[in-house]
């Protein structure tokens, strides 16, 4: 068996058995390149180790729980930490590691390397797919060598490559990674050259940064760009930035940094080093005999280059594939900070004062005409924002996903979402309006004369000390709003709710069991100097993102609210016309409906549900999901479709629903177990559930479909899956 | 954010019985479990089924302790599945358990349901036809069909 291959004779051996990156490095060194040098692991060492301890097995099962094609891009992300953490906790076989270790520490000692991922037949693709795979810079040891291998190995099953499955080949039975080990190259300036410019054939472009590739990559930090002629290497132009960060080597591998004022305002490559930049692409193209991408970097004068690959188009898709989308959800620290700010400091703020603003106009009073504007302006109010949710808010929960890899690589728990624990001290919204409810419900409790005047639909005004918590709880959170569902949001609801809620005992939350405290002293002190502040701001960052999935629901419903109440008081001037507005109608449509009596709206009709043989009835005994929040409960289901299920809900029922909206959550207390279509471990159900302990399955395809009112379920928090009697 | 609850299609009960037709058709082999003094007794059986998958058939021997099962209690389950044992099974398998009563098919009926039979089994023709070799019918109540490990679906048939 070849376990591991020197990359000066890498050139002699199969391109499947040490990947693309290698490979091509192989044959450039012994073209004369100056290549760092290396040391490739080879893909038998991959296979051996996931065929050890069942891994190989426990990998397929893990991809097999569910069909991709039902699967959300959260649900793949938390595949792949699961498998992820597979690899964390599964340790070399002694024999395997034997055979690694002595040639590693032989070749590097005690200098530092970067581990990086080589994939076999990812050159062959038409489509590139960089930065899918992990690298890791800087890695000190070859222990911790040995435990990057494992980390890039687990980066084959990544939730990029599950995106792309298809594209990729990716399949359990012949997939396999290849690790190139290479010696650190502590680089003063960096880059990429692209042999040919995708736009212009006859160009080449390099872009070059100060310190390390890796700012460039992932865009913490933005290149200069100079265009150069193809054939004769002349400078055509050159793209100066604002210069401001760099990436360099630190303690925990890399980190961001400042650039020095002189370096402010010089480009980080001369007119002679951008030549030799164009020589060396010019020659890697001479060796591959076809166009190249080359990663360089220039240390104490010297060129070197880190990779080369063919020139492929960039990642072109159809205005349906949003997949690229997602993969730009994988923020860095350094960008999360930033969104941090901006969403606390303004975007919630403003939030919050447009939806005050809207709510003061009465709608009854208006005109028609006046009528259908305010509902086209409240229509594109709710649409810009819609939009800004998804290109500020939706990134931000990437907080929660690089805290659970950090606590992961540290903690390596069982549990690979066991991180959740810790953020569960932010402060929700949705459960500060619980604990009013929860006010109001144990007044009920203690008092008789109230209950029974709630059971039976009377008045409590009498109550002095009820009327004001409701009063207090309008003032503090507006009303009920039932979020997907419309309902009523009156006081009558309100007193619906805590009624239902009386009937039960409080409901206790996950804060008054776990010491959250203790967790994260101890949490913290798994790290020491720089790493303990490092840790301490991305756990401070995670909770912000925890807290803002479920808030920034919240904010935005409210907005929505507003739209909703021009919409209903549309509705209702347009029936009093003899107009029946029925299914879903555009804000447009009832726009224009209301200005102009002629107008004919176009309801969207309803799909229409598929036959079968008549004599066979389908019905749902088990369902698999993911396994939200632990624990095992059965009970009677409620299934939520409209605003009156919601309101309809009966304390001690099992919640069904398609997801759960945070303007839901009031009747969560109620509830003794969860059951969401919407799949994913970080979604809103899965952190209420958490919140109050409760058990709950996320990712259940047709849930509310399959699943009916008053069926008896079991719903199983610890397996994923839900039994239907 | 979903503001509207998504509209979803019923299951498509079509594509499902489609999905058994399938398997039944590659799978010449079932499980059948029968029971005898309370105690359950397994043994591997050449089944066919009818269009409607009201029906499954089986032949035989009038000797053997699953027809003497039979005879004192008419109620069976079987098993039909496509594991290739090995680890993909977990995911690629599909596998169906059957329950319903057992009769001995009548000679009025033997003509249509061993042409059935025979169609899927041509080989055991001299097996049928042997005096002492009896066609049976199971008529299916419910198919629990099993995916991806532990994903369940009930087909209820209405006989």
């Amino acid at each position: 068996m070849s376990l591991l291959i020197s990359l000066d004779s890498i050139a002699q051996h199969d391109p499947d058995l040490v990947g693309g990156k290698a490979y091509a490095l192989g044959i450039l060194l012994t073209a004369g390149r100056k290549v760092p040098m290396g040391l490739c692991v080879t893909t038998q060492a991959y296979d051996a180790y996931v065929r050890s301890a069942g891994l190989f097995e426990r990998i397929a099962m893990e991809l097999g729980r569910k069909d991709f094609s039902e699967m959300r891009w959260e649900e793949m992300w938390d595949v792949s930490l699961r498998i992820r953490n597979m690899f964390l906790n599964t340790p070399m076989p002694i024999s395997l590691l034997e055979q690694l270790k002595g040639r590693i520490e032989e070749t590097f000692g005690n200098r530092p390397v970067a581990v990086r991922s080589s994939a076999p037949g990812e050159d062959s693709l038409k489509v590139t797919f960089a930065g899918i795979h992990e690298t890791y810079m800087n890695v000190c040891g070859v222990y911790s060598i040995l435990e990057h291998i494992r980390l890039v190995w687990a980066s084959l099953w990544a939730d990029g490559a599950l995106l792309y499955r298809q594209e990729m080949g990716l399949d359990t039975e012949t997939s396999s990674m290849a690790v190139l080990i290479q010696e650190f190259i502590n680089g003063e300036t960096s880059g990429v050259v692209f042999g040919m410019n995708p736009n212009e054939d006859e160009q080449v472009v390099i872009e070059s940064v100060y310190g390390l590739n890796q700012g460039l990559v992932d865009g913490t930090v933005e290149p200069d760009r100079w265009i150069l002629d193809r054939p004769s290497g002349k400078i055509l132009s050159h793209m100066a930035v604002k210069r401001e960060q760099r990436v360099v080597p630190s303690s925990t591998g890399t980190q961001v940094e400042g650039l020095s004022p002189q370096q402010h305002n010089t480009p980080p490559l001369t007119d002679d080093e951008v030549r030799q930049v164009y020589d060396l692409v010019m020659q890697a193209q001479e060796v591959f005999g076809c166009p190249q991408d080359v990663e360089w970097t220039f240390h104490q004068g010297e060129l070197f280059l880190l990779q080369s690959r063919a020139v492929t188009t960039p990642n072109q898709e159809g205005s349906t594939d949003n997949r690229s989308w997602y993969l730009t959800l994988r923020r860095s620290f350094g960008n999360l900070k930033n969104l941090k700010e901006k969403i606390e400091g303004e975007l919630v703020p403003e939030m919050k004062q447009v939806a005050e603003v809207l709510s003061g106009i009465d709608m009854t009073v208006i005109g028609d005409d006046e009528l259908g504007d305010e509902l086209l302006k409240r229509s594109g109010i709710y649409h810009s924002w819609e939009k800004r949710y998804w290109r500020y808010f939706i990134p931000f929960a990437h907080g929660m996903r690089l805290f659970g890899q950090v606590y992961n690589d540290t903690v390596r728990p069982l549990d690979p979402f066991e991180f959740m624990d810790l953020l569960v001290i932010s402060d929700l919204l949705s459960i500060k309006r619980n604990n009013m409810l929860e006010r109001m419900a144990s007044l009920v409790r203690k008092e008789n004369r109230l209950r029974d005047a709630l059971r039976h639909d009377e008045d409590t005004s009498w109550s002095v000390e009820f009327s004001r918590l409701i009063d207090e709880f309008i003032e503090t959170f507006g009303d009920l709003s039932c979020g997907a569902a419309e309902c009523s949001y009156d006081r009558d609801s309100i007193k619906s709710v805590v009624r239902e809620m009386a009937v039960r005992p409080p409901a206790k939350s996950f804060k008054d069991t776990y010491d959250i405290e203790k967790l994260t002293e101890d949490f913290l002190s798994l790290f020491s100097g720089d790493k303990r502040s490092f840790a301490a701001e991305i756990l401070d960052i995670a909770r912000a993102s925890y807290r803002l999935r479920d808030d920034d629901n919240i904010y935005l419903g409210r907005i929505r609210q507003r739209l909703i109440t021009v919409q209903d008081e549309a509705r209702k001037r347009l029936e009093r016309r003899g107009v029946s507005v029925q299914g879903y109608v555009t804000a447009q449509d009832l726009a224009h409906a209301l200005k102009n009596p002629e107008y004919v709206m176009q309801s969207i009709a309803e799909p229409e549900e598929p036959e079968g043989a008549e004599h066979i009835v389908l019905k749902a005994r088990q369902l698999t999901g993911q396994p939200a929040s632990r624990g095992i409960v059965s009970g009677i289901a409620r299934v939520i479709k409209t605003g009156d299920d919601l309101l309809g809900f009966k304390a001690g029922e099992v919640l069904v629903c398609d997801a759960l909206d945070p303007d839901m959550t009031f009747i969560v207390p109620l509830a003794i177990g969860i059951v969401e279509r919407r799949g994913g471990m970080l979604i809103h159900g899965a952190i209420i559930a958490r919140e109050y302990g409760l058990p709950c399955v996320t990712g259940v395809p047709d849930a509310t479909e399959l699943i009916q009112t008053g069926k008896q379920i079991t719903v199983d928090g610890y397996l994923g899956i839900v039994i239907i009697a | 954010m979903d503001f509207t609850l998504r509209k979803i299609n019923v299951k498509d009960t079509k594509k499902l019985t489609e999905q058994l037709h399938e398997l039944f058709f590659t799978q010449p082999l079932a499980v059948l479990s029968t029971t005898g003094n309370s105690q359950p007794y397994c043994s591997l059986i050449a089944f066919a089924i009818t269009d409607d998958l009201k029906d499954m058939i089986f032949a035989t021997s009038r000797s053997t302790r699953k027809y003497t099962n039979i005879k004192s209690n008419a109620r069976v389950s079987l098993l039909i599945d496509n594991r290739s044992n090995e680890v993909s099974d977990f995911h690629n398998a599909m596998a169906v358990t059957a329950t319903g009563e057992v009769t001995e098919i009548s000679e009025q009926e033997e003509p249509d349901c061993l042409r059935i039979y025979l169609k899927k089994h041509p080989h055991l023709e001299e097996f049928v036809m042997s005096p002492t070799s009896a066609l049976m019918r199971v008529e299916v109540g419910k198919y629990y069909v099993v995916r991806r490990f532990q994903n369940v679906m009930v087909l209820q048939i209405r006989q």
